[in-house]
């Protein structure tokens, strides 16, 4: 299995350009997950991987081997559609062998391999069947069996879940999720969904406006991540992002503005320049947000009035307000919360982030 | 009226028009033309005074060689043309269905043959096919080559209509096989490239197959046009030399106008009428077919 290399990659269309030049590595089996807005550049890029697309610029390294001039074919890729892309005249099985047929590969191990793969996915049922006669998850099985009968060394997903009710998209996610660990195989994931990135990638790439944000694992970008746009696509609901002041007072730096006083952790203050009064941005999520008082509460207080309490069962997320900006925040459903109550949280210092209001660049 | 009634009778009462035009301009005609067939019928004659034959024009004509010779001609004509227009028109779809320069100028270029009237096409081949100073002949002369006698030898005549025709309408077949290309889904083209299909492998085992009911029709409507055609042939040959040209429709004219056998005209009429009715029957039952597999697949899925 090739470690696959973007050297200064670049895709215009016409004049415009989508990708500016970039590099990006895929590990030896690695499940990478390029997720990020759509128009983003993530589909480009993977279709740039399949050879779908022609690159503009730069070259594709698997291991030492240029391949960017390569057919899809010659490419030992496997791909899933996002439309699943199946041949409508050619009943499941036949849809599966395609390739392998295509490959003349002997009747008899296309046939064991189509078994082999259908009975792992569970549609051994609908060989005979045609496309047009499946339902969609059902054709998302036979769209992926299809990627797995070819045996390549590099699998490709095209938002392959974006298509299913919430519901499917969750089991199909889990079934992936085992699959991933059961195959040693590249994986390049695309996707628009942070969860289904969280939930699958052994390493997460982010990407806005045809640039790379940051790469890392789910973890490495929740908790640190590199720029406000990270900080915001990432987590669910959505990080809370606020304009600052810093002012430092009593030997500590507070994060001051339109209706809060928040005291910053002292490793931070200690990276951020001493200026103080300088403007920033800071960050928190709906989950750092503690009712005051209650146990593990600490760090400074801030008052918030409730505009709208959505209860989602284990937990309730508010909108409230502060100042002329509205906050989300994230609590447990024991702590019965009414419309229009002003209520005093607690945010832990090292729950901030701070990000510099003209780069966006976390401080 | 109440207002219930009204509403019923809305639809009935706009297709009216329509419905007159139709009775008047098709079912009077084509009536009328069933009547004469059975009738021995000089055009100087009123409809009234003409004697009736019952079926002898119909029996003659099966034994009558000139009308077998016609059918043919038509037959022989009608398959080559179309088998010619259906492999150059979805080959050509084939090759100009990608985005390169200038590809838009070319498609645009390719359909004009089809819109320029039959009766300017057909002078247009005379003239070029003149045995002096026709441009094919003058080139042939050019290279030091024989001429050759394109309309005046019966196999050569043949050929010649055969050659203006699949000129004329293999631009039809090209744009309606284009147009269907361009529908198909492009992922499952592209799902065939990573699947390692080839060009030609893509052509045979995902386009032909998923145009195919685009195509069965276009052959079929081609057919039925073929059957009819006559400006084209009226002008170049007038069915000559001998009868190696004459085509139905021409004959029909010919026994019409100039054998003055209206009764027999009729009943040739309606043997053409005949092949074109069982040609538009099997189209019908074709879409049919299709239409009732989709719905059977769309109800396997939603049980599914």
């Amino acid at each position: 299995m090739p470690r696959i290399r973007f050297e200064s990659v670049e895709k215009c269309y016409g004049s415009v350009q989508v990708l500016p030049p970039f590099d990006l590595t895929f590990e030896d089996g690695e499940f990478t997950v390029l997720v990020g807005p759509s128009g983003c550049g993530k589909s480009t890029t993977l279709r740039m991987l399949a050879g779908l697309e022609d690159l503009t610029s730069g070259e594709i390294w698997f291991d030492d081997t240029p391949i960017s001039h390569l057919e899809p074919k010659d490419r030992d890729i496997a791909m899933v559609f996002q439309d699943y892309a199946l041949y409508p005249h050619m009943n499941i099985a036949r849809n599966m062998s395609f390739a392998l047929r295509l490959q003349k590969v002997p009747k008899k191990v296309i046939d064991e391999k189509v078994a082999r793969v259908a009975e792992m996915l569970g549609i051994q049922d609908l060989l005979a069947r045609k496309p047009g006669e499946l339902s969609g998850g059902q054709r998302q099985r036979v769209a992926m069996g299809r990627a797995l009968v070819r045996d390549a060394a590099t699998f490709l997903f095209d938002e392959p879940l974006s298509n299913l009710d919430a519901k499917l998209r969750g089991k199909m996610r889990t079934e992936l999720a085992e699959m991933r660990n059961s195959l040693d195989k590249n994986m390049v994931y695309v996707t628009h969904d942070q969860v289904e990135a969280m939930t699958l990638g052994d390493r997460i790439v982010v990407m806005a406006n045809g640039l790379v944000q940051q790469e890392g694992s789910a973890e490495d970008l929740f908790k640190t991540p590199a720029n406000r746009f990270v900080a915001g696509f990432i987590g669910s609901p959505t990080m809370n992002f606020l304009d600052a002041d810093l002012v430092e007072a009593d030997g500590r730096l507070f994060a001051r503005g339109d209706g809060f006083d928040l005291a910053l952790a002292d490793d931070l203050a200690r990276r951020l320049d001493k200026a103080a009064r300088r403007r920033v941005i800071i960050g928190i999520r709906p989950s750092c947000f503690r009712p005051a008082g209650a146990e593990g509460a600490a760090g400074s207080t801030i008052d918030l009035g409730v505009k709208v309490s959505e209860y989602l069962g284990a937990q309730s997320i508010l909108v409230t307000t502060c100042g002329a900006r509205d906050l989300l925040v994230e609590l447990e459903s024991s702590s019965r919360v009414d419309r229009g109550k002003v209520m005093t949280f607690a945010v832990a210092p090292q729950d901030i982030m701070v990000f510099d209001n003209e780069t966006e660049v976390r401080l | 009226m109440t207002s219930a009634g009204m509403k019923r009778m809305t639809p009935y009462m706009f297709l009216a028009p329509a419905a007159a035009i139709m009775a008047v301009g098709l079912l009077y005609p084509i009536g009328y033309m069933v009547y004469a067939s059975f009738l021995d019928w000089n055009p100087s004659q009123l409809i009234s005074e003409a004697e009736g034959v019952g079926l002898r024009n119909y029996a003659s004509l099966l034994g009558d060689a000139s009308f077998l010779e016609s059918t043919a001609v038509t037959l022989k004509f009608s398959t080559i043309v179309v088998v010619t227009e259906m492999v150059v028109g979805v080959g050509l779809a084939l090759l100009l269905d990608r985005n390169i320069r200038g590809v838009s100028v070319l498609r645009t270029i390719f359909i004009l043959p089809m819109m320029i009237a039959p009766i300017v096409v057909g002078l247009m081949w005379r003239y070029m096919y003149h045995p002096s100073v026709g441009i094919f002949n003058q080139t042939l002369k050019g290279w030091g080559l024989e001429p050759v006698p394109w309309l005046s030898d019966a196999d050569w005549a043949l050929a010649s209509i055969i050659i203006a025709d699949i000129w004329q309408w293999t631009p039809f077949i090209f744009i309606l096989a284009l147009a269907a290309l361009q529908s198909l889904p492009r992922s499952a083209l592209e799902a065939a490239r990573i699947d390692g299909a080839s060009g030609w492998q893509q052509i045979v085992h995902i386009k032909l197959p998923l145009m195919m009911p685009v195509l069965v029709v276009t052959g079929l409507l081609r057919l039925i046009d073929s059957f009819k055609v006559l400006e084209v042939i009226l002008v170049m040959t007038n069915g000559g030399p001998g009868l190696s040209t004459e085509i139905l429709s021409l004959r029909i004219a010919r026994t019409a106008s100039e054998f003055r056998e209206l009764g027999v005209a009729a009943a040739m009429s309606n043997y053409l009428l005949l092949i074109l009715l069982a040609l538009t029957v099997i189209m019908f039952v074709y879409n049919k077919v299709v239409d009732a597999r989709e719905a059977a697949v769309r109800q396997a899925a939603e049980e599914a």
